[in-house]
């Protein structure tokens, strides 16, 4: 079993596998990344960083492409609730 | 305020996947002081992303080549401007780079191309590749069914990787024809490698229904995919699944290269036959110059580097074997062309531009691009385009428009830290130190 | 060849055209408005929408004045993508010398029947947390708003449309006067009257005219929603705005009503190319992180440019050409084009039909002259 880290996504202890990014401990939790413009619940699309639906508030820090994210240990994630 | 970071390069090289790790390598190698930016959290690009997972050892050799030859890397890192000829501004997670050189190589790489479809903004509604990627970055997928649609290679490649960690693959559906893809196997009996990846995807994928002539018509799910319809022309099949893994084959990243002023046909960054553009000292090797795959991606990325090194002779070494990979890259686009059933698949309530929510009823009313980003902002949000303008370039044939700085969203203190020179304005296109 | 025939062809599809074409269609005449590209494509697709009172000259607040109140009346008809908002502008005092400008401001805004209220610095803090510390305060006016200006054209167009104006987008004009429109495609219109209200691009058209065209930067960001609720402007704007050379930045800030913030304002003369100049970009940028250093960490989208009309007087231009009984102008708005169309539109009809206008217009009147500024 790979190593887990920990990391909290609106809340909750999520574990993943160390070098996962943050865009799948969101998925793990159940989560939409964010709400749309019109209110729609949106996941990650492109994988790669370059369509922004994967947006999260990680750490504090809004708009951030949560596929580019490595999880490190206690990081906080917020997703549009 | 920002930190700005000054670092000068013999060779900068823009992009850490196959054709960047490849340029980088040989340019180093050849005693040059190189520089090697990516956006992503580590090396490898697309297809060698590498995540919680262990890297090919293809990869690994690469990325080892370019340490060893002693490259400053930075990862995480990506361009958003150039503040003179010669001078590139990059944003990392705390920094502003700027990136000074004598020679720079873009290996900017591709993105995968999306089609709207009704339900296609829901969750679990991902791309082939960025399925891949979302797996390679620790998403479990071991007993999830996943239906793999769309069109190009990368629907195999992908469907074996999924099988390989666990996943169901109920189907995988490709848009081409029997007679496209027929000719396509024809064109891959001229390249033994390929033939051998061919057999091998043959093994993994036994079982598993591959459909030509068929297309996703619409995802459908309460918040969240919860099953797919597939349509086959008149025909339709509805598909329970936990993913739908979709994307219609490849676009090119080349909108550094317009920012620059390099010649841009069709949206490919013109080259010549040792992977220069129009602006003499600026090369270009990979998917920007034409999709080709990862053979290709690594010949056309030495070239440049032994070119941008001073080698010419060694770059030309490689011209037999580039011309060999031409030829399936150009079968490639043939095979994989869209057809037009494509276009009717959204509906008038179907979001196309998912930065800003905009239908394509309210899209379609206009009769250009500029008029529909005017009106609706389709196109204006952070994606700057990337996802819907493809997707209206298919459905409307509309042209993009030139390309502003930012060419990629950046941090406004970086923005505002920039040292820029007045005569910045006047750039010419032709000419220009490299 | 024949022509087609209209009793006012109005040459700009942008929002001065578009106010145009609507009061014309009203007051009965065959109107055709043409344009060389899309709806609102000039400095209406570039600008900020800001409708806001100015009191630069007696001239430019009547006018403003004036036209914002028509904005008002037709607010209830505008459809929610026009994103008229009345957030209000806050004129930001960055030091005792400014408050003085604020007290000075107030006091004429009390004269002539327009709301305002100072606010000292924990006033202007309560209204505007996100501003630096450290500010003397400012005037806020309740009753300027912002709008998104391509729709707002767009609507005002269509209307006119509805009530029988025709549109012919696509169209390069190449030579207007004596009542002919010719195109480049050597495609022709009669009209009675003509009207140059192309912006920019307005002394291409009518030689002789002094317009020039005075560059502008704005930048976007991507949502951040509460950040800033007014539109946020330094008094130095009213010192770029007014000079009549050299590059300058001022402090202009708007909440879009999608969250994003826009920013802005850059003016310089003689660019011509509508590249992004970066050096002007960082000055104005710089400036506003000097006010708002909670932009330092905003994502930013797009950075754009675009060409104001200015005329040396700092007025618009809205009357009879001298010289040609058939041309008309309504150009020369520099940074009050969205706000003072409505009004421009009125007090051009006014002059077409011979009515009173509820303002002097001599001061718009393409055929005044001075000992500095001649126009024709």
């Amino acid at each position: 079993m790979p190593e887990q880290i920990t990391v909290t996504v609106n809340g909750t202890s999520i574990a993943v596998p160390l070098g996962a990014t943050v865009a799948v401990a969101i998925v793990l939790a159940g989560a939409p990344c964010r709400k749309s413009v019109s209110g729609e619940p949106r996941g990650p699309l492109c994988g790669m960083g370059v369509c922004f639906e994967c947006r999260a508030v990680v750490n504090g820090q809004s708009h951030c492409r949560s596929c580019q994210v490595v999880c490190q240990p206690g990081m906080e994630v917020k997703t549009d609730e | 305020m920002s930190k700005v970071a000054r670092n000068q390069f013999d060779v900068l090289v823009i992009g850490g996947g196959p054709a960047g790790l490849a340029a980088a390598a040989c340019s180093a190698e050849c005693g040059l002081h190189v520089g090697l930016v990516d956006d992503n959290p580590g090396l490898g690009g697309q297809i060698w992303r590498s995540g919680c997972t262990q890297a090919p050892s293809e990869a690994v050799r690469w990325c080892e080549r370019v340490s060893a030859a002693g490259a400053q890397i930075f990862c995480g890192t990506r361009v958003f401007h150039q503040s003179k000829p010669g001078v590139l501004l990059a944003e990392g997670p705390d920094d502003l780079f700027e990136l000074s050189y004598r020679k720079l190589v873009l290996a900017t790489g591709a993105r995968e191309r999306f089609l709207p479809f009704p339900g296609w903004t829901l969750p679990n509604v991902v791309g082939v590749g960025g399925l891949q990627a979302l797996v390679k970055s620790g998403l479990p997928v071991a007993g999830m069914r996943v239906v793999v649609a769309g069109s190009g290679p990368l629907l195999l490649a992908v469907a074996a990787y999924l099988r390989q960690h666990g996943a169901e693959i109920p189907m995988i559906c490709e848009q081409a024809s029997w007679a496209s893809l027929a000719s396509f196997g024809v064109a891959l009996l001229r390249q033994p490698k390929k033939v051998r990846q061919g057999f091998s995807l043959r093994e993994q994928l036994s079982g598993i229904p591959f459909v030509p002539n068929c297309w996703p018509a619409a995802a459908k799910g309460e918040k969240i995919l919860e099953e797919v319809v597939i349509s086959q022309g008149t025909k339709t099949k509805t598909i329970s699944c936990d993913y739908l893994a979709c994307g219609f084959h490849l676009v090119p990243n080349s909108e550094l290269a317009v920012l620059l002023g390099c010649q841009v046909q069709d949206d490919l960054v013109q080259v010549d036959d040792f992977q220069q553009t129009s602006i003499p000292g600026v090369f270009c090797a990979g998917e920007p110059t034409g999709i080709g795959g990862l053979e290709l991606s690594l010949v056309e990325g030495q070239i440049a580097g032994f070119v941008a090194g001073g080698r010419s002779a060694a770059a030309q070494q490689l011209f037999a074997e580039r011309k060999k990979l031409h030829k399936f890259a150009r079968t490639l686009d043939r095979t994989f062309a869209l057809r037009g059933e494509l276009r009717n698949l959204p509906l008038p309530e179907t979001i196309v531009c998912r930065c800003e929510d905009v239908t394509l009823s309210r899209i379609a009313r206009h009769g250009s691009w500029r008029a529909a980003k005017l009106q609706t902002r389709c196109g204006m949000g952070p994606c700057q385009a990337r996802v819907c303008g493809p997707a209206t370039r298919f459905l409307f044939d509309w042209s993009p428009e030139s390309v502003r700085p930012p060419v990629f969203p950046t941090r406004f203190e970086n923005l505002s830290a920039m040292t820029v020179q007045p005569e910045m304005e006047h750039r010419e296109v032709t000419g220009g130190r490299g | 060849m024949s022509a087609t025939t209209y009793d006012v062809v109005i040459v700009g599809a942008g929002i001065v055209g578009a106010a145009c074409a609507e009061q014309c269609v009203r007051h009965g005449m065959r109107v055709g408005v043409i344009d060389r590209d899309v709806i609102g494509g000039g400095a209406t697709a570039a600008g900020m929408g800001h409708i806001v009172v100015m009191d630069d000259s007696e001239a430019q607040f009547a006018l403003t004045r004036y036209s914002q109140q028509l904005w008002q009346q037709l607010r209830p008809d505008l459809p929610a993508d026009v994103e008229y908002e009345q957030c209000g502008t806050i004129w930001v005092a960055g030091d005792e010398q400014e408050m003085e400008e604020v007290r000075r401001k107030q006091i004429y805004y009390r004269k002539r029947g327009v709301p305002t209220e100072a606010l000292d610095p924990r006033a202007l803090e309560l209204l505007e947390p996100n501003l630096r510390k450290g500010m003397a305060g400012g005037l806020l006016v309740p009753e300027d708003g912002v709008l998104y200006p391509p729709c707002a054209a767009r609507l005002i167009l269509e209307r006119a449309q509805v009530a029988g104006a025709k549109v012919h987008l696509g169209c390069s004009v190449s030579q207007i006067g004596k009542g002919r429109v010719r195109l480049a495609d050597g495609k022709e219109f009669s009209a009675a009257i003509i009207v140059n209200a192309a912006g920019a691009s307005a002394s291409a058209l009518t030689p002789g005219l002094t317009i020039k065209k005075r560059k502008g930067h704005l930048a976007i960001t991507d949502r951040y929603p509460g950040l800033v609720r007014h539109q946020l402007v330094e008094l130095g704007y009213l010192k770029s705005a007014h000079s009549s050379s050299g590059d300058s930045v001022a402090f202009n800030v708007q909440p879009r009503r999608t969250g994003q913030i826009l920013i802005g304002s850059s003016r310089q003369y003689g660019a011509e190319h509508n590249e992004v100049d970066s050096h002007i970009l960082v000055r104005m940028l710089q400036r506003a992180q000097e006010y708002m250093p909670q932009l330092a960490q905003m994502s930013t989208l797009r950075v754009w440019t675009g060409f104001r009309a200015a005329t040396p007087d700092k007025l618009p231009l809205i009357g009879s050409w001298p010289g040609d009984t058939t041309l008309f102008l309504a150009t020369g708005h520099e940074g009050l084009g969205i706000t003072t169309s409505l009004a421009t539109a009125r007090l051009l009809v006014d002059q077409i039909t011979g009515r009173e206008s509820p303002i002097p217009v001599e001061p718009y009147l393409p055929s005044r002259a001075s000992a500095e500024h001649a126009y024709a």
